[in-house]
């Protein structure tokens, strides 16, 4: 006969296998945010800096001019009429009007920057045009800051999105499964201690958690580059604090609930403030100096600014500590108040 | 009568007010080791609520409750070391096979069954590695029950163990609750099924509104009813109960929807004088069957209504 495992380990062990006999849920927790990570890496991937538009007098000399303004890859040069192209640089259409006359004259507005460099690429390329030598051909060296593209941006964001909403929901939805089968009531009519059913829940939440981190890093890696400046030790802290103070505030949403339709909608109410408001697509400096507090205040919000800093700016513990600390404090406020008023029939 | 700490379960003067209804009203109960002891009554009789606080899981607003001389007010843990439980409707999870369930069931128990043996047991080996899921009602009863076996209890509490099972289901499990009791194990079940109690139950409290409105052996209940046969006749238009008041042997009568239910001494005796009352006053009799005297005929003899619709 086999011997008798201890019921914290059998209890994590079926919640694992339960999981992964859930095929759509095995989706939901993997699949999907990989899908998201793809689609919005693509549609926000860097593109090359847009050409500045240009203009040129029509007259004798503006044909040559403008083959010679089509050499440079930052120039989108034009011909236009006098009065149109006056008309176009006063509305900032064109940067830089080229007016006609066999000395070149350059109308431009000298205080927008990016008249200033059209100045100087029209300069530089009418010049060679008409003969001028260059004295070196200087290389040039392209660098694209990592951590500070939108993808950079976007996969933290959906790391804390995703730990939020597996966390919440692994434990929110099989513990109200359980209560309304009666299974719960069936458990506690043996001698199994409570805690570790609770217990057995954030274990196995973190067994997935590991894999599901792992998996959306290493394809964000792999598709877009994307990597972990700060401490990758660090990073897993942050993911597993993360990850089990949602476990919490999941349990606390369903300490009660008796049926799947309630706490979906509970689950959704205290989740969706997080989705808009915690920096998941897109920064939260955007909102109101007024709003901050109380959003800095949201477990999604300290998750992600942690996540974020240790991956683009490479923070140390030191740095994060305050996130750190609010974690702690939803996970233990949740779970001490989840444990007072579970219902367990 | 035994002292409480050598009886299986004790409780006197049970109470359990719901704010629109009294689910259990003053109930005594005293069950010896060994036993099988039945519940019996209708649904809301008050059988659920009363099973589940002597199995620890409802309070009781009032009385006084013993577990094999065990309270559950500071002895919980003990208990529940010593009891197994199969409740009304409990859907284990039913994405783990068999075994799994079993084995999870047993690392709660300081000692127990070997999960493996206690599926050869129930004739659920066969199906060890099935998902719960896949499995028919009765097999998930079996399981319910092994679950309640697994920590090899004194006490084996079962809410209405083989409602809505097939008869072959129902006969296994009755088999297997005979096999616990034969290694000097006591029962507790409640059913609403008569020939279900007079099978298994040495002895059965019949329930109603919450109280104990009749106890005994079985043979002992059917007895009270002085009379051991029943006639059940109808009849077009229905008959007045002056017409058989004056039958030989006659105990008493009730109705049974369109039909009257008599309790007699004899059969032969009353019958045939049944029918000549029946013809005399120029009513046509319809249909007419007899049995012997069963639980049932007693509940409504008690309470004048049916068992499985009051």
């Amino acid at each position: 006969m086999p011997e008798v495992r201890p019921a914290l380990v059998e209890l994590t062990i079926a919640r694992l296998k339960e999981f992964i006999r859930e095929t759509e849920a095995i989706f939901w927790v993997f699949g999907f945010p990989l899908l998201l990570t793809l689609a919005l890496g693509f549609a926000f991937r860097e593109k090359p800096p847009d050409r500045i538009p240009v203009g040129i007098a029509a007259g004798p000399n503006a044909q040559a001019r403008l083959a010679a303004l089509q050499k440079s890859p930052v120039l989108l040069p034009r011909i236009l009429n006098e009065a149109a192209a006056r008309e176009e640089l006063r509305r900032g259409k064109i940067s830089l009007l080229v007016e006609e006359g066999a000395q070149p004259v350059y109308r431009f507005d000298a205080t927008r920057p990016e008249s200033r460099s059209a100045r100087s690429e029209v300069d530089d390329a009418l010049q060679s045009a008409s003969g001028r030598k260059n004295v070196f051909a200087a290389k040039e060296l392209h660098v694209a800051e990592q951590g500070s593209r939108y993808v950079d941006f976007l996969v933290p964001g959906l790391l804390g999105m995703n730990l939020m909403g597996t966390g919440m929901w692994g434990v929110g939805f099989s513990v109200v499964n359980a209560r309304l089968k009666k299974l719960l009531k069936r458990l506690v009519a043996t001698p199994m201690r409570k805690s570790d059913y609770l217990i057995a829940q954030f274990v196995s939440r973190l067994v997935f958690l590991v894999i599901e981190v792992g998996v959306v890093l290493l394809f964000a890696w792999l598709v877009f580059d994307v990597r972990v400046r700060g401490s990758l030790a660090l990073f897993a802290l942050i993911s597993i604090v993360g990850g089990v103070s949602f476990a919490c505030v999941g349990l606390l949403v369903a300490s009660r609930a008796r049926t799947v339709e309630a706490v979906s909608g509970m689950m959704n109410l205290t989740m969706m403030p997080m989705w808009l408001c915690s920096g998941v697509f897109f920064s939260y400096e955007r909102f109101p100096d007024a709003a901050k507090p109380f959003i800095r205040a949201l477990p999604l919000t300290a998750l992600n600014d942690a996540l974020r800093g240790v991956m683009n700016d490479g923070l140390s513990i030191v740095q994060v500590a305050p996130q750190l600390a609010n974690l702690l404090i939803w996970g233990v406020v949740s779970y001490a108040i989840a444990l007072k008023i579970f219902r367990w029939q | 009568m035994t002292a409480a700490a050598d009886l299986a379960i004790s409780c006197k003067g049970l109470k359990k007010h719901y704010p629109d209804v009294k689910a259990v009203d003053g109930l005594d109960l005293f069950v010896e080791r060994g036993e099988c002891f039945g519940l019996l009554g209708p649904n809301g009789a008050g059988k659920t609520t009363t099973i589940e606080i002597l199995e620890g899981l409802n309070e009781p607003d009032g009385g006084d409750v013993q577990i094999l001389g065990m309270s559950w007010r500071g002895q919980e843990r003990e208990l529940r070391e010593r009891i197994g439980i199969s409740l009304q409707e409990t859907q284990l999870s039913e994405k783990l096979s068999v075994l799994e369930t079993l084995r999870l069931f047993r690392s709660f128990y300081r000692e127990g069954e070997s999960p493996e043996q206690l599926l050869r047991d129930l004739s659920l080996d066969e199906k060890s590695h099935a998902r719960v899921g896949k499995l028919s009602g009765g097999q998930k009863q079996r399981l319910a029950v092994a679950c309640a076996l697994i920590g090899h209890p004194d006490i084996l509490f079962l809410d209405e163990p083989t409602t809505g099972l097939d008869p072959q289901s129902r006969l296994q499990l009755w088999d297997v609750v005979a096999r616990f009791r034969a290694r000097g194990g006591t029962v507790l079940l409640t059913t609403h099924y008569m020939d279900e109690a007079e099978r298994l139950c040495d002895r059965i409290a019949i329930v109603d509104h919450g109280r104990v409105i009749a106890l005994g052996t079985p043979k002992a209940l059917i007895a009270k009813l002085e009379a051991p046969h029943i006639i059940e006749f109808t009849s077009e238009p229905r008959l007045e109960a002056e017409a058989f008041a004056n039958l030989r042997g006659f105990h008493g009568c009730a109705q049974r929807g369109d039909a009257w239910q008599l309790r007699v001494d004899s059969l032969a005796e009353a019958v045939p004088q049944l029918i000549e009352a029946i013809e005399s006053r120029n009513v046509r009799l319809r249909t007419l069957t007899t049995h012997e005297a069963t639980l049932e005929d007693l509940f409504v003899a008690l309470t004048g209504r049916e068992l499985r619709d009051a």
